[in-house]
C-alpha cells in the first residue's frame, strides 16, 4: 500500500492517492479482504452450525 | 478506456454522473427491503422451513420409521391393512408424528394425513441424499442420510400428493417416487 | 510497425520477446500471446464436446424424442457439467486472465513456464475427468455429492485440475507484481484488469474450497477415510462450486467493459462506482453459496439469511449497478460518437453486425433479466422451497453461465482471433448471425427450463411421466411438456449457434486472412482511438436517457417478479 503514491508518474502534482483509492488499488489486500470474509462467514460459521447440530434419541 | 489505466491519477477524486447515484440509492434500498422481508417473513409468513435437525444413524432412523408404520398402520373395512401397491398406508394420530424414510428409490411408507391439521413430519434418508419434492403443490427440500429434518407441516388442500425425488440418486432416481394422501 | 518484434528495454530485469499490436497500440508479450492461444484453443475444445453433450440431453428431455437411455443420460449430463461449467469456462478465464495482466499491463509475463505447468495440469485433469466419467463408475454429477461414490480417478481429476488453475491464478498475481515493479503502466490499472483481479481472488477461495473439499472425498473413495459427512461435504463443495460461478461474472462483466470499450471506445462513466460495484464482488459475493443450502436440514435462518442475501445483497447492488454502467458507458461513447437523437439512436445504430458488440449486449440483457433476476429469487431463503431442485435451477443458470458468461466470452473471442490470433474471420455473415443463434438458444432454453421448473418439472431426471415409479404419483401437466419440447427445439438452436462459433473460430485461425501486413483491415473493425476526447465516461455530463429507461424497465420487471413469487410462496401448504 505504502508503494502507490512513489508509483505515480512524475512531474503531476504529489496530491496524496485517496485512503479508498490506496485500498483498491492494492490487489494483496483485496486478496486478503477477498478470502477471509466469506472464509468467516460462510466455511466457518457454517461448519459451525452443521457440527452443532445435536444427536437425536 | 476501461482498458487502459485511468486517466486520471487521482480518480477517486472525480465526481459521480448523477444518474450513477440515482440508482446506487434505489438499489441499495431495495437490497435493504428484500433483506428485510425475509426476515419479516419468519414473523409473518406460513411458509418458513423448519431448522429443526437431529444427527441420527440411518439403521435407527429405519428401525423407527418400522415402528411407527406398524403402530398406525391403516386397517380397512376388511380388517385387511390396506396398502398401495404394496407400500402400507400409515394413518398417525391427528397432529402427530409422521415419519417419511427415503431410500433407493422409494419414499416409505404412503401417509394419510387431515386437512388443516399440523402434524411433525420427519423425514431422512437411509442411503444417498434424496430430494423431497411434494407435487403439485411444488414444495422442495433436501434429505440428508444421517439427518432427520422435522417440518411442522398442515396440508391445505385434500387429495393425493406425489412425492417425485428430485436429486440424482443414481440409475433408479426417476423412479423414485413417494405418496401422501391428504382427507377432510 | 507491424508486428515488429522487438526486445522489451524494461528497467534490463528481464528481456522478453513482443510485438506492437496495430489495432490497439497495446504491447503484447509474446509468452503470454502464446498461452492466450492455447488455453483459447483448449476452452473451444471442451465447449464443442461438451455442447454436444448439453444437446444429447436436452433432446432426452424432451419427452417425445428421449434420444438416449438412462444410464447415458445420466452419464452424458456428468459430462456435459464437467466440460461445460469447468474446463470450458476456466480454461478461458485463464487466458482471460493472462490478457488483462500482461497484456493490458504491457508486461511480461512472469514465470510463463509455471504457467505451462499450470496448463498441463488442467489439461491432464481435464482428459482424467472425461477418461472416469466415460468409464461409467463416475455417474455422479459434477457435484459428486456423497455418500454416492464416483472412482477415485475422478476426484483426482479434479484435484489435479484445481490446482493447475491455482498455478495459473498463481501466475496472473505474479504479473501484477512485475508490472508493477517493472512500471509498465501509470498509476492504477485499468478496470478490465480490476475485474479480472476481483475474479482471480474468487478464484482463489473458490480453489481453496475444493482442495479442502476433494482431498478428503478423493481419499475415501480410495478407503483412506471411512465417513463424509454429506451436510459437511455439501457446505464446502459450494464453497467452490457456487463460487466459480463468481469468478465468471467477475470475468464476464470485465469483458462487457472490454468490449465496449474496444468496439465502441466507451469509457467507464466514473472509475470510482465500477471499482467499487468490483470491490462489492470480492467481500460478498461469495457468500451466495448458501444458495444450495436453503433446502437442507441443520442450517440457522441466520446463517442462511446472511449468506443467501451477500450480506444485505451488497453484491447484487455491485452487479445493478454494473447493469447501469456498462450500458450507460456505451450510451455516453454512441452519443459522443454522434448518435444523439431521441433517446435511442445510440442502441439502434450501434454497431449490431459485429458479433463481438451484439453478443455483448445481449449477454448483458440476458444475464441482467434471465439469470440475474431468476437467481435472486431463487436465493430468497424462503421462496427457494418452491424452486429447489427443480428444472427452474439449471434453467437460472443457463441465463448466467450460458447466455451470460458463454455469450460474453464468445463475443470476446471475436476479438480474440484477430487481435491475438492475428486471423480475421473468414466468414463473416456466419459471425454476424452467430451471437443471434446462440443468444436466442440460449435464453429459450432458460426460459422454459425456468419455466417447467414452476410446474414442479425435477432436473437431473430421465422420465417425467415416471412410468416406472413406485407410485405413479404425479401427472405432470400438458404445459411441463410442451415447455420440455421447446426446450429442446431451442436447444438445437443454441447448438447450431455452438456449431457455428466452432467452425468459424477454428476456420478462421487455421485459414483467416492474416492481419499482419501493414494495412490489413478488421473486416469487424475496432474503434478508432484518435477519436477520443473526454477524459472519464460522464464528462460534460451527459444525459442518459436511454439507459434510464432500460434500468428502469429491468426495476420494474425484478419487483414485479419478486413480488409474484411470494404470492406463490403464500398460497402454499403452511410448514415451520
Ligand atoms: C448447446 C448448449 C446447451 C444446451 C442445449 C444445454 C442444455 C442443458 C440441459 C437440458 C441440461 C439438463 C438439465 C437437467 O436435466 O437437470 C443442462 C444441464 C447443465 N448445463 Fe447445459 N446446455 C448447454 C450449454 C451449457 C453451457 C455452455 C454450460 C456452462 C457454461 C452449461 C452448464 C450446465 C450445467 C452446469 C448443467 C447441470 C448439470 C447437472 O445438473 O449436473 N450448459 N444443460
Ligand atoms: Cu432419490
Ligand atoms: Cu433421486
Amino acid at each position: 500500500m505504502a508503494e502507490t503514491p512513489q508509483k505515480a508518474p512524475a512531474g503531476e502534482a504529489r496530491e496524496k492517492v485517496p485512503m479508498m483509492q490506496q485500498v483498491l488499488d492494492n490487489p494483496f489486500l483485496l486478496l486478503f479482504l477477498g478470502v477471509t470474509v466469506p472464509a468467516v462467514l460462510y466455511l466457518i460459521w457454517g461448519i459451525m452450525e452443521v457440527a452443532s447440530v445435536p444427536v437425536g434419541q | 478506456m476501461a482498458i487502459t489505466p485511468p486517466a486520471n491519477r487521482l480518480w477517486w477524486k472525480e465526481p459521480i454522473h448523477g444518474v450513477e447515484l440515482g440508482w446506487i440509492v434505489i438499489a441499495f434500498l431495495w437490497g435493504l427491503f428484500m433483506f428485510f422481508f425475509m426476515i419479516a417473513w419468519h414473523f409473518i409468513g406460513d411458509q418458513n422451513l423448519s431448522t429443526e435437525t437431529y444427527r441420527v444413524k440411518p439403521a435407527a432412523y429405519e428401525e423407527k420409521v418400522a415402528a411407527w408404520a406398524e403402530q398406525y398402520q391403516k386397517i380397512g373395512a376388511d380388517g385387511e391393512p390396506v396398502e398401495v401397491e404394496g407400500t402400507p398406508v400409515v394413518a398417525p394420530p391427528e397432529g402427530g408424528d409422521v415419519y417419511i424414510l427415503a431410500r433407493l428409490w422409494e419414499f416409505w411408507p404412503v401417509v394419510e394425513l387431515k386437512k388443516g391439521v399440523k402434524y411433525r413430519i420427519h423425514i431422512s434418508s437411509v442411503d444417498w441424499q434424496h430430494g423431497f419434492s411434494l407435487q403439485p403443490v411444488n414444495m422442495n427440500i433436501s434429505v440428508h442420510p444421517g439427518y432427520e429434518h422435522v417440518i411442522n407441516l398442515t396440508p391445505t388442500e385434500t387429495g393425493e400428493f406425489g412425492i417425485v425425488c428430485n436429486e440424482y440418486c443414481g440409475i433408479g432416481h426417476h423412479t423414485m417416487t413417494g405418496l401422501i394422501r391428504v382427507v377432510e | 510497425m507491424a508486428s515488429i518484434d522487438a526486445t522489451a528495454a524494461g528497467s534490463g530485469v528481464v528481456n522478453a520477446p513482443y510485438r506492437m499490436c496495430r489495432f490497439t497500440g497495446l504491447k503484447v508479450d509474446q509468452a503470454a500471446e502464446t498461452l492466450i492461444k492455447v488455453h483459447a484453443v483448449t476452452a473451444v475444445i471442451f465447449l464443442a464436446l461438451g455442447g454436444l453433450m448439453g444437446l444429447g440431453v436436452a433432446l432426452t428431455r424432451w419427452p417425445a424424442v428421449q434420444i438416449l437411455p438412462p444410464e447415458w443420460f445420466y452419464l452424458v449430463l456428468t459430462g456435459h457439467g464437467a466440460n461445460v461449467l469447468l474446463f470450458w469456462i476456466i480454461f478461458f478465464e485463464m487466458a482471460v486472465l493472462f490478457f488483462a495482466s500482461a497484456i493490458l499491463l504491457g508486461s511480461r509475463l512472469a514465470a510463463p513456464k509455471v504457467a505451462w505447468l499450470g496448463y498441463i495440469l488442467m489439461l491432464v485433469g481435464a482428459l482424467m475427468a472425461n477418461y472416469a466419467v466415460l468409464r461409467g463408475d463416475s455417474t455422479v454429477m459434477f457435484t459428486s455429492y456423497v455418500p454416492m461414490q464416483a472412482s477415485h480417478w475422478f476426484y483426482l481429476s479434479l484435484i489435479v485440475f484445481a490446482v493447475g488453475a491455482l498455478i495459473s491464478v498463481m501466475v496472473f498475481f505474479a504479473t501484477l507484481v512485475v508490472a508493477k515493479n517493472e512500471n509498465t503502466y501509470d498509476g492504477s490499472v485499468p478496470l478490465v484488469t480490476f475485474g479480472a483481479i476481483t475474479a482471480a481472488i474468487i478464484a482463489v477461495f473458490t480453489l481453496a474450497s475444493g482442495a479442502i473439499i476433494l482431498i478428503p472425498t478423493w481419499l475415501w473413495s480410495l478407503g483412506l477415510i471411512t465417513e463424509i459427512d454429506s451436510l459437511m461435504y455439501k457446505v464446502v463443495w459450494w464453497g467452490m462450486g457456487h463460487s466459480s460461478q463468481q469468478i465468471n461474472v467477475s470475468a464476464h462483466v470485465a469483458i462487457w467493459y472490454a468490449i465496449a470499450a474496444m468496439v465502441l471506445g466507451a469509457k467507464p462513466l466514473s472509475e470510482k462506482v465500477s471499482r467499487m460495484a468490483f470491490l462489492m464482488y470480492i467481500l460478498f459475493l461469495q457468500l451466495a453459496s448458501a444458495h444450495h443450502l436453503l433446502a437442507e436440514p441443520g442450517m440457522s435462518a441466520s446463517w442462511k439469511i446472511v449468506n443467501t442475501s451477500y450480506m444485505m445483497y451488497l453484491a447484487v447492488l455491485g452487479s445493478m449497478i454494473h447493469g447501469l454502467t456498462v450500458p450507460g458507458a456505451i450510451e455516453a461513447a454512441q452519443r459522443r460518437n454522434g448518435f444523439t437523437r431521441g433517446a435511442f439512436e445510440w442502441l439502434t445504430k450501434a454497431p449490431w453486425g459485429n458479433p463481438a458488440f451484439s453478443g455483448m449486449f445481449l449477454s448483458l440483457v440476458m444475464f441482467g433479466f434471465i439469470g440475474g433476476i431468476s437467481g435472486v429469487i431463487l436465493g430468497t431463503e424462503q421462496l427457494n422451497v418452491l424452486m429447489h431442485n427443480t428444472l427452474y435451477v439449471p434453467g437460472h443458470f443457463h441465463g448466467t453461465v450460458v447466455a451470460g458468461t458463454t455469450l460474453a466470452f464468445m463475443a470476446m473471442t471475436w476479438l480474440v482471433v484477430p487481435l491475438i490470433f492475428r486471423r480475421d474471420i473468414i466468414w463473416p455473415t456466419l459471425a454476424k448471425w452467430q451471437p443471434y443463434l446462440f443468444g436466442i438458444g440460449a435464453g429459450g432454453i432458460s426460459l422454459f427450463m425456468m419455466g417447467a421448473g414452476t410446474l414442479g418439472v425435477p432436473r437431473r431426471h430421465w422420465d417425467i411421466s415416471l412410468a416406472d415409479a413406485a407410485h405413479r404419483a404425479v401427472e405432470f401437466p400438458a404445459a411441463a411438456y410442451l415447455m420440455m419440447g421447446l426446450n429442446g427445439l431451442f436447444a438445437i438452436l443454441a447448438a447450431l449457434g455452438g456449431l457455428v462459433f466452432i467452425v468459424t473460430v477454428v476456420a478462421s485461425i487455421l485459414a483467416g486472412p492474416k492481419l499482419d501486413g501493414p494495412d490489413a483491415k478488421m473486416v469487424f473493425p475496432l474503434h478508432d482511438a484518435s477519436r477520443q476526447v473526454s477524459e472519464y465516461g460522464s464528462e460534460g455530463t451527459l444525459k442518459l436517457p436511454g439507459t434510464i429507461i432500460l434500468v428502469g424497465i429491468f426495476f420494474a420487471a425484478f419487483v414485479l417478479y419478486y413480488f409474484v413469487n411470494w404470492k406463490y410462496l403464500s398460497e402454499l401448504w403452511l410448514f415451520n
